[in-house]
């Protein structure tokens, strides 16, 4: 676990989403430190994407409040959200799939560039250098996915995987504080899946962002985070490390039913 | 896996020479054309002028459309906006000629003074109209902007104290160069006099298309361009990058409204009168055919439609109709010769325009000439199906999108 | 004394005119209720149903219709046959046409998104009004008239400025029970259910056995019938056609079925009535000049400001 005088990164508190009668959310206290991986799991439907979509902003809560980095983003857009230093993935890959890998990325510079559409139009020094810098340091960012060589490639043509890997590069882009990852390894091989795992390690590491994930490859889960939250109807029925989590009870409940006592529900064990 | 891929091409060697020497040829034909039209007597110079505004039209329309993805209807009205806004200043008619000349801002007399006027003024026009539109849904904004295209033609019918009405304003004021007073003759040139007709026009008219050419390749390859593609392609990703999905519509709306003022002022001053019934609703849609036809978001895509519908539309249906009518008389049958006299591919313009449209939206929607060939690649391990089905497992997997 | 009876005759003209609109909404609304989709062409459909039926009155009208010579004298009771064959054959005519056209402009596109359909449409309703050019000119025709004007307010003895004429109360007397008859087959048969299961879910109504390319024709076939009675009922009406007059219909008829909540049958009337008598009144109070402007600053800012309709019920909006 990450040092604890760190400082803290994301601080979420009474989070609530509720759908017409539905409480998606539920009242949610959350925290990720600086630096640190933290995963957000729960069967299906728990809310873990709503309460990603808060953060981000794409919903607004019902009540609760999101600090990030010391400041409220109640009420901000998504945009804003962004410019602020949290960037993200999307659980069904959204790319723009009639774009270049490069302009892909590029596009997520987009709230670090200043240059004005007046400063394009008359391509003034500082846009052209600008510009410049921009293109590489996407370059650099599409070698760091290992996707540099296709970069004038359309987006759209790229396998699955790569795919997520782009889209990882992409969300870099922002210099976010935090990356929000959305099931970054759906869908994956093994091999592609420690491959990410591995990148978004390194990521941390180079990049000196906090991550938080949604997964359901508990596998990834286990292997990649400092600190695992589990959501079950939209409340958090357990924090902690990934063997804390692991060991209770709530948890297993969540994940498999109510416990009978009827051998068939041994099979409990296995999928734990 | 990422061995087994082979490097991209280069960017230059798809380029062949032939595309290079078609290019300077074209460059070269457009640039003389005037007098080529004079050697050889085609007598399409007049033809000429207005199709390559109606291609700059559609250049400034394809921002819109095209790059940022808003299907805009009544593009006409920012048109209108720009031929009356050049000349409510310029024209002897209008109610500011009462007021102007003697006042501190009469240099808005000046033609090119009142042809960024217009721009400014269509441009802000622009902006006013996408404000209120900016959160509707594709289909809707289009019928909002097709009811501002209906308005706008109306407005100025019924003004008549400022706009003159279905008479229309008349004359316009005339764009100059040194000494030279386009269209009329004859022409001083550094003292000597010419006869230039309408030469003069040809050459402000393409200048104008190339400058805004010039402009908007710069504009789509900005932080701003790129935004207008990211909103097109994916809004809820767009912002998730960073993009302002308000202020970013905005400026489609506002720049693609500001080359129609330009090219309004050019229209108005080259025809000297300009009434209602020019900005209706179908050149809003014919240069919109422009653009869907060559391919949305290609400024060659746009050029080329263009000049396919405009040379159609201006010059061969014309032609192609009387060669068919002097066939039916050379024939001799008399029953051919009727048949065939009855013949106009004019009349029967618009049912061609519609007909490209559904067909190209059924075998073609991208255009002839689409923004990015899908480059069919080595590259890619994995065809889309396979991608496709992999996605759709991880999806199912996960519960479906929430 | 005046003032009231002028704004009650613009009620009259406007409650007509409304119906006549209700009519042609309706073709607007089950589309878009069903596929999402404008059908742009819609008002194009009416405009060749009123051409087919004056066709038809021309042909047969040397030897069997005997038209009104007078406004006030009734017609024959022949006449009335020949005009419920005129009006079945435009309402067959503009079905057969506009399930042919969503067959080949619109099936395809289904999946591809909201413009397609849309630019499609717009492509067809081209073709339409070039089609309606060569058949009938480019200056509007004559549409004779065989529905007295007799007034009725007279006949019954009230000495009143305001006139309800027997042509008034034909549209009504026309379109009411058409929009009931729909309303009824809607809610009552089921094919009604398929196409209301559709409109809901077009996925689940599949999942549970709907042939949807059915239902889907289905609805521009009745869309279509009543843009053909449409047709016809405008030309008795304003005894005058022209090419163009699909395209201001059309818009006018969209408005009203987004003002009335779009895929809601009540709210086309509603909104049918409303433009209507929002139209009327412009005419009488404004300037017939200024009334175009009128309606389309309406319809814009309906569409801004309150996209879900003035019934609000159902929602267009799809997450």
């Amino acid at each position: 676990m990450t040092a604890q005088g760190a400082g803290v990164v994301l601080d979420v508190t009474g989070l609530t989403k509720q759908f017409g009668g539905l409480t998606a959310v539920d009242a949610v206290d959350f925290r990720v430190q600086e630096r640190q991986i933290c995963s957000l799991i729960g069967p299906n439907g728990a809310g873990k994407t709503t309460f990603f979509n808060m953060v981000a902003g794409q919903y607004e809560p019902t009540s609760g409040d999101v600090i990030f980095d010391g400041r409220s983003l109640r009420g901000l857009r998504p945009h804003q959200i962004t410019a602020r230093g949290i960037g993200r993935t999307f659980q069904n890959i959204r790319l723009f799939t009639n774009e270049t890998l490069l302009e892909n990325v590029l596009v997520g510079m987009h709230s670090r560039l200043r240059s004005s559409p007046v400063a394009a139009l008359l391509r003034l020094p500082s846009q052209r250098r600008e510009e410049a810098e921009a293109h590489a340091r996407a370059m650099d960012l599409l070698k760091l996915v290992r996707l540099d060589r296709f970069a004038d490639e359309s987006a759209g043509n790229l396998p699955y995987g790569m795919q997520r890997r782009l889209e990882m590069a992409r969300a870099l882009a922002s210099q976010p504080k935090l990356l929000l990852l959305d099931e970054p390894t759906a869908g994956m091989n093994p091999q592609e899946t420690l491959a990410m795992t591995t990148l978004i390690r390194k990521v941390r590491d180079d990049f000196g962002v906090a991550v938080l994930l949604i997964e359901h490859d508990m596998q990834v889960v286990m292997d990649l985070s400092e600190r695992v939250t589990v959501l079950n109807y939209g409340q958090k029925i357990a924090e902690g490390t990934p063997r804390e989590v692991q060991r209770n009870d709530q948890v297993i409940e969540a994940y498999l039913g109510r416990r009978h006592k009827r051998p068939e529900d041994e099979v409990a064990g296995a999928h734990a | 896996m990422s061995q087994t891929l082979a490097p991209a091409l280069p960017t230059a060697s798809r380029q062949p020479n032939f595309g290079t020497l078609a290019r300077n040829l074209f460059i070269a034909v457009v640039l003389t054309y005037p007098f080529l039209d004079l050697a050889f007597g085609w007598q399409a110079l007049l033809a000429f002028i207005p199709m390559m505004l109606m291609i700059t039209l559609a250049m400034g329309l394809n921002i819109v459309v095209g790059y940022a993805g808003l299907l805009d209807l009544g593009y006409a009205a920012f048109y209108a906006i720009g031929a009356y806004a050049a000349a409510f200043f310029t024209s002897p008619v209008s109610p500011l000629n009462a007021i102007l000349p003697d006042s501190p801002f009469f240099w808005m007399q000046d033609f090119w003074v009142a042809m960024l006027l217009a721009v400014l003024v269509a441009g802000l026009a622009g902006a006013l109209l996408g404000a209120p539109t900016l959160r509707l849904r594709g289909d809707y904004l289009a019928l909002v902007t097709l009811g501002f295209g209906e308005i706008v033609p109306r407005l100025v019918k019924n003004l008549e104290p400022w706009t003159k009405g279905v008479k229309g304003m008349n004359p316009i004021g005339r764009p100059y160069l040194f000494d030279c007073t386009f269209g009329v003759d004859p022409c001083t040139i550094f003292g000597t006099q010419y006869k230039l007709g309408m030469i003069p026009y040809y050459y402000v008219t393409l200048a104008i298309g190339a400058l805004s050419i010039f402009l908007i390749i710069r504009l789509r390859n900005s932080r701003l361009g790129r935004a207008w593609a990211a909103i097109r392609d994916d809004e809820i990703a767009a912002q998730g990058m960073g993009v302002n999905p308000v202020t970013t519509k905005l400026w489609a709306f506002a720049l693609g409204a500001s080359f129609s003022g330009a090219t309004g002022a050019i229209f108005g001053a080259y025809l000297q009168t300009i009434s209602p019934d020019q900005f209706e609703y179908s050149t809003s849609v014919i240069v919109l055919c422009m653009v869907i036809l060559g391919g949305t978001g290609n400024v060659w895509g746009v050029m080329f439609g263009g000049l396919l519908i405009q040379s159609f539309d201006r010059i061969f249906a014309e032609r192609l109709t009387g060669w068919v009518h002097k066939f039916g008389a050379a024939t001799g049958v008399p029953a051919v010769a009727t048949l065939l006299s009855n013949f106009d591919l004019l009349r029967s313009r618009l049912f061609i325009f519609g007909l490209c449209l559904v067909l190209l939206m059924a075998l073609r929607p991208q255009g002839l000439l689409p923004a990015r060939k899908r480059r069919e690649s080595a590259l890619i391990d994995e065809t889309e199906e396979e991608a496709n089905a992999r996605h759709d497992a991880a999806v199912a997997q996960a519960g479906g999108p929430q | 004394m005046a003032g009231f009876e002028f704004l009650l005759q613009q009620l009259v003209t406007g409650i007509a005119n409304g119906m006549l609109i209700t009519l042609i909404a309706i073709g607007y609304t089950l589309v878009y209720g069903i596929i999402e989709m404008i059908n742009f062409a819609h008002g194009d459909v009416f405009m060749l149903g009123a051409f087919s039926a004056l066709t038809f009155l021309q042909l047969v009208g040397a030897q069997a219709v005997r038209r009104v010579r007078n406004v006030d004298q009734a017609p024959s009771p022949e006449t009335y046959l020949w005009l419920v064959l005129a009006m079945i054959l435009a309402m067959v005519f503009c079905a057969a046409l506009n399930v042919m056209i969503e067959r080949f402009a619109y099936r395809r596109l289904r999946r591809g998104g909201r413009m397609a359909p849309l630019i499609s449409a717009i492509g067809v309703s081209f073709m339409l009004q070039n089609v309606g050019l060569y058949w009938k000119g480019a200056s509007p025709v004559n549409f004779p008239r065989f529905i007295p004007q007799i007034d009725l307010v007279k006949e019954i003895g009230i000495d009143s400025f305001v006139r309800f004429t027997t042509k008034d109360l034909f549209v009504i007397v026309v379109t009411v029970p058409l929009v009931i008859a729909l309303t009824v087959f809607i809610q009552r048969t089921k094919l009604g259910k398929a196409m209301r299961a559709t409109a809901q879910d077009r996925d689940a109504a599949q999942l549970m056995g709907i042939d949807i390319n059915r239902t889907i024709a289905l609805t521009f076939l009745l869309g279509g019938a009543l843009a053909g009675a449409a047709g016809l009922v405008s030309g008795l009406y304003n005894n005058t056609a022209n090419f163009q007059m699909g395209f201001s219909y059309g818009l006018n008829s969209f408005t009203a079925a987004v003002l009335g909540g779009i895929g809601n049958l009540n709210g086309a009337m509603l909104g049918g009535v409303f433009i209507g008598v929002l139209a009327a009144l412009s005419d009488g109070y404004i300037d017939p000049r200024w009334t175009p402007v009128v309606i389309f600053g309406t319809l814009n800012l309906v569409l801004i400001l309150r996209p879900t309709g003035i019934l609000g019920q159902e929602s267009a909006e799809r997450a």
